[in-house]
């Protein structure tokens, strides 16, 4: 159990714990309506890395993963009364699985191509089950009140799946951080700097790819079921929302791509801003030109996101924060 | 006689109505250093890539040790021990020296885990010179060190059969001078060299053998000498203008 | 059949103004490798402009003319501030930039005209042609889609400056050897395909309403039409967008209109899966 020893697995341990633990103390509800927020965040960020900055495909449409989570699970909670845990767990799987299939066809394509085809399938996603009856079409599914009955009513269910919530956060930094230091991980870099160079190196680059793009997809579809369950409701609009994909590559560039800690301070820092420019009045109107001109800045002047530019001034960051 | 450790049947490959590899056949020994030599645009990288599996041929086969490897994938066909450079270098830019060879040493014929793929790659960075630089981003280093870090990362996954296109050119002649113990070394641990090479001088003192290419053609096949004297070899390379400077640059140097 | 034919020819009309949007996706991927994300939102400025204009007295028709010379320098600023510094970088670079100028324009046509729709009133025939009906309008913004196609066409194939940009697409640096400056033919290029854009959304806005936001269903539109017809070939967009046009046309008699959506994205996935170059061949 070497990475027991690693500083990075309990900075990770810790301030989950912080998360899950702080607002349960003061019992503060709207503090852990904001971390939930934030979790959701790092969630989508730090597995839609695995994709942009391990393996340097450019999935524009990732949220789509997220939509269908929560959409199976809570289908199979109101339609077949499941319980939430079974529900999340098969919603996950089925994304991923569809994920993986999904992948050895889209990701023979490269660059620009790729990032409109997932564009392409969120989009269709989301207009097939706007249209989906089963689904509820445009006006999605409700769960009733009653569900949250046998998890102890609404408020103990609440808490339940904040501290899920918080648990899938926690996973996802780990598994990112496993990813990076496998031999896994070191064939996706391959794939990421030079493909071809990568395949003649003996990297089975296609396979490899598949499965990098199935397994971001697996806790970001867990988080749906959980996140749409909070809400007691889901509609395709807030599901499959491509701003919010879009938002999500904002969080990676900024905290720096291809690391661990990046997109998880990016996601965090994205989320205080956000907040910040809708709760001040004056700002409120402009929030999404700050965030615009801030991800314009970036883009421009460092690439590397907040990452890079410490990893710059302090080498010996990068031992401690990967 | 053992098996040829590669042989070449029939191969032709065309794109559209070009036909860059015409129905070339020839044997690799094991242990051989066999020169593929021919002026510019002769096929020659086109029959690497045929060989280690970038394109499936349009016709013909490639057996490696007796397995019949056409249109397998590369992946593949590195596991198999046979590896190769690129003629225009492809490193990792953003990886360090070390992690390039790494990669090479994972997914190489052995198929090693991340620890012991390390042992591997520092032995072969030290075997070809680059281990000072071992944590240098593979994006920053010169030309000629690129073109050793190739090697070595074709050197890490293990190979019988090393596919060596023009890892000479564009080095100066100290350079030169170093690659060329770098190759001695590599076949004297056993592995056979099938390599593409301008300077003449060069390879025709490493080859047992030569096989020359022309528009796709095989021309000639023989050893140094028999090819050198063999004078349809001569009126291709005469014909090549650029060749014909190549030679005389090399002959004044 | 009547109302089938009604059908068609309004798909047909309408294909027209999204081939000619798609148009100016297409080109300036074709000229640069960028897949422009802020398209969307510079058709819905294109809206506004001719909003401002008509509102200020000129007649909708009339304005796309300054419309379109506010777009052509609209693209030439965008470029210099946004594309032109990572335009050799990952094509994530480009796609994240031009995203966050979409995002700035989001934001301000917000703050100045909130997300309520707008609409352009003027007066318009309606005509009855064998019981087919159609509005002048339509008719006029597919009239108007073809001149400004066939004026581009002009423009690449008789213009030197023309010619120069048709070079940079090719091969920048052979073009650059050849002495072309070709960073001068990105800027124009990109403030070329921004003013089609632009146009393209002031029609629009002559046939229905619109609002900050309309934009994005049109970038959608496009990215299929330019798809459809290859990425980087202009005949090709405007064909795309016919044949979008001609698919929501023939389709809205038989299924809800909201399936067509679904329809069109699978489409689209499907081309780039199986016909990445687009069915009349890309650039490459
Ligand atoms: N992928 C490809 N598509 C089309 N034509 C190709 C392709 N690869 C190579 N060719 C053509 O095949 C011919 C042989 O090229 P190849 O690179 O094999 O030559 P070479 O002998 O390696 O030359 P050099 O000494 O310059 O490296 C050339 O005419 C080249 O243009
Ligand atoms: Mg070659």
């Amino acid at each position: 159990m070497k990475f027991l020893k690693s500083p990075f697995f309990w900075i990770v341990i810790a301030v989950s714990l912080l998360y899950a633990v702080y607002p349960k103390l003061g019992n503060n509800i709207t503090l852990r309506e904001t971390l939930v927020l934030s979790a959701i965040y790092v969630i989508l960020a730090t597995n839609l890395n695995l994709m942009i900055g391990y393996t340097g495909y450019v999935n524009f449409g990732s949220i789509v993963f997220f939509g269908l989570g929560g959409y199976l699970t809570l289908w199979l909670i109101g339609g077949y009364g499941w319980n939430l845990y079974a529900a999340v767990l098969f919603a996950g799987v089925v994304t991923s699985l569809l994920t993986l299939a999904l992948g050895f066809g889209i990701l023979r394509l490269r660059g620009a191509y790729f990032a409109l085809a997932t564009i392409g399938v969120n989009e269709a996603v989301k207009d097939f089950v706007s249209n989906f009856d089963k689904w509820g079409g445009s006006e999605g599914i409700f769960l009733p009140f009653s569900t949250y009955k046998s998890m102890g009513g609404a408020v103990h269910a609440l808490w339940t799946v904040y501290f899920l919530i918080i648990g899938v956060m926690a996973l996802s930094l780990l598994l990112s951080w496993f990813i990076k230091r496998s031999k896994f991980g070191l064939g996706l870099f391959a794939i990421r700097e030079d493909e071809d160079a990568a395949i003649v190196l003996g990297v089975k680059a296609p396979v490899y790819k598949a499965i990098a793009y199935s397994v971001s997809a697996f806790l970001p579809a867990v988080a749906g079921g959980l996140y749409f369950f909070k809400n007691g409701s889901i509609v395709p609009e807030e599901a499959f929302n491509l701003h919010l994909s879009i938002e999500s590559i904002v969080m990676v560039m900024l905290g720096g791509q291809g690391t661990v800690t990046g997109p998880w301070v990016g996601a965090f820092l994205y989320e205080r801003l956000r907040g910040l420019l809708l709760t001040t009045p004056s700002l409120s109107n402009f929030h999404l030109v700050i965030a615009g001109v801030l991800l314009l800045l970036i883009i421009l002047f460092a690439p590397g996101g907040l990452m890079g530019w410490l990893y710059k001034r302090w080498a010996r960051v990068r031992g401690v924060l990967e | 006689m053992s098996t040829p450790i590669l042989e070449v049947r029939n191969v032709t490959m065309t794109f559209g109505g070009l036909t860059a590899v015409d129905d070339v056949s020839f044997n690799m020994a094991e242990g051989e250093i066999l020169g593929l030599i021919g002026p510019n645009g002769a096929g020659k990288t086109t029959l690497f890539n045929v060989i280690n599996g970038v394109y499936k041929p349009t016709r013909g086969n490639v057996v490696f040790r007796g397995r019949d490897i056409t249109g397998l994938p590369p992946y593949d066909v590195v596991r198999l021990g046979l590896a190769r450079t690129h003629q225009i270098v492809k490193p990792l830019n953003e990886m360090t020296v070390l992690e390039n060879v790494v990669v090479g040493a994972c997914f190489g014929a052995e198929n090693l885990g991340l620890e012991p793929a390390q042992y591997v790659a520092e032995e072969v960075l030290e075997f070809t010179g680059l281990l000072q630089m071992k944590d240098e981003l593979a994006g920053k280093l010169n030309i000629a060190l690129k073109k050793r870090l190739e090697v070595a990362r074709a050197l890490a996954a293990n190979p019988r059969l090393l596919l060596l296109d023009e890892v000479l050119a564009g080095l100066n002649p100290s350079e030169v001078a170093k690659m060329l113990d770098v190759i001695r070394s590599i076949r004297d641990r056993g592995i056979s060299i099938l390599m593409i090479e301008h300077i003449m001088q060069a390879i025709m003192s490493l080859s047992d053998r030569i096989v020359v290419l022309n528009f796709g053609q095989k021309l000639a096949e023989g050893t140094p000498d028999e090819v050198a004297n063999d004078p349809q070899v001569i009126e291709a390379y005469l014909g090549d203008p650029e060749m014909a400077k190549r030679i005389l640059e090399e002959e004044e140097a | 059949m009547l109302q089938i034919f009604s059908s068609v020819m309004d798909g047909l009309l309408i294909g027209l103004v999204y081939g000619l949007a798609a148009i100016g996706l297409t080109l300036i991927f074709g000229v640069m490798d960028v897949v422009n994300l802020a398209h969307g939102s510079i058709i819905a400025l294109g809206m506004f402009f001719l909003y401002l204009f008509f509102g200020a007295g000129l007649h909708p028709y009339l304005s796309l003319v300054p419309v379109a010379i506010l777009g052509f320098f609209f693209g030439v600023i965008v470029y210099l501030i946004a594309v032109k510094r990572i335009i050799s970088g990952p094509p994530l670079m480009s796609l994240l930039s031009t995203f966050s100028v979409s995002m700035i324009i989001i934001g301000i046509g917000t703050a100045l005209w909130s997300t309520s729709p707008y609409n352009i009133n003027f007066k318009v025939e309606t005509y009855n042609i064998l019981g087919y009906t159609v509005t002048s309008a339509r008719l006029i913004a597919a009239v108007a889609a073809v001149l400004v196609t066939f004026g581009l066409y002009f423009f690449l194939y008789r213009t030197v400056l023309g010619k120069a940009v048709r070079a940079v697409a090719n091969n920048r640096e052979a073009a650059e050897l050849m002495g072309i400056p070709s960073q001068q033919i990105l800027a124009i290029s990109f403030g070329i395909g921004t003013m089609l854009a632009m146009l393209s959304g002031a029609l629009i806005a002559t046939l229905f309403p619109f609002t900050i936001l309309s934009g994005g269903v049109y970038e959608l539109k496009s990215f299929v039409a330019s798809v459809l017809g290859g990425l980087g070939n202009p005949t090709g967009a405007l064909l795309g967008g016919i044949i979008l046009g001609l698919i929501e046309g023939s389709v809205a008699p038989f299924i809800q209109i909201s399936w067509t959506n679904v329809i069109e994205f699978v489409i689209f996935v499907l081309i780039l899966l199986f016909f990445p170059t687009g069915l009349f061949g890309g650039r490459k």
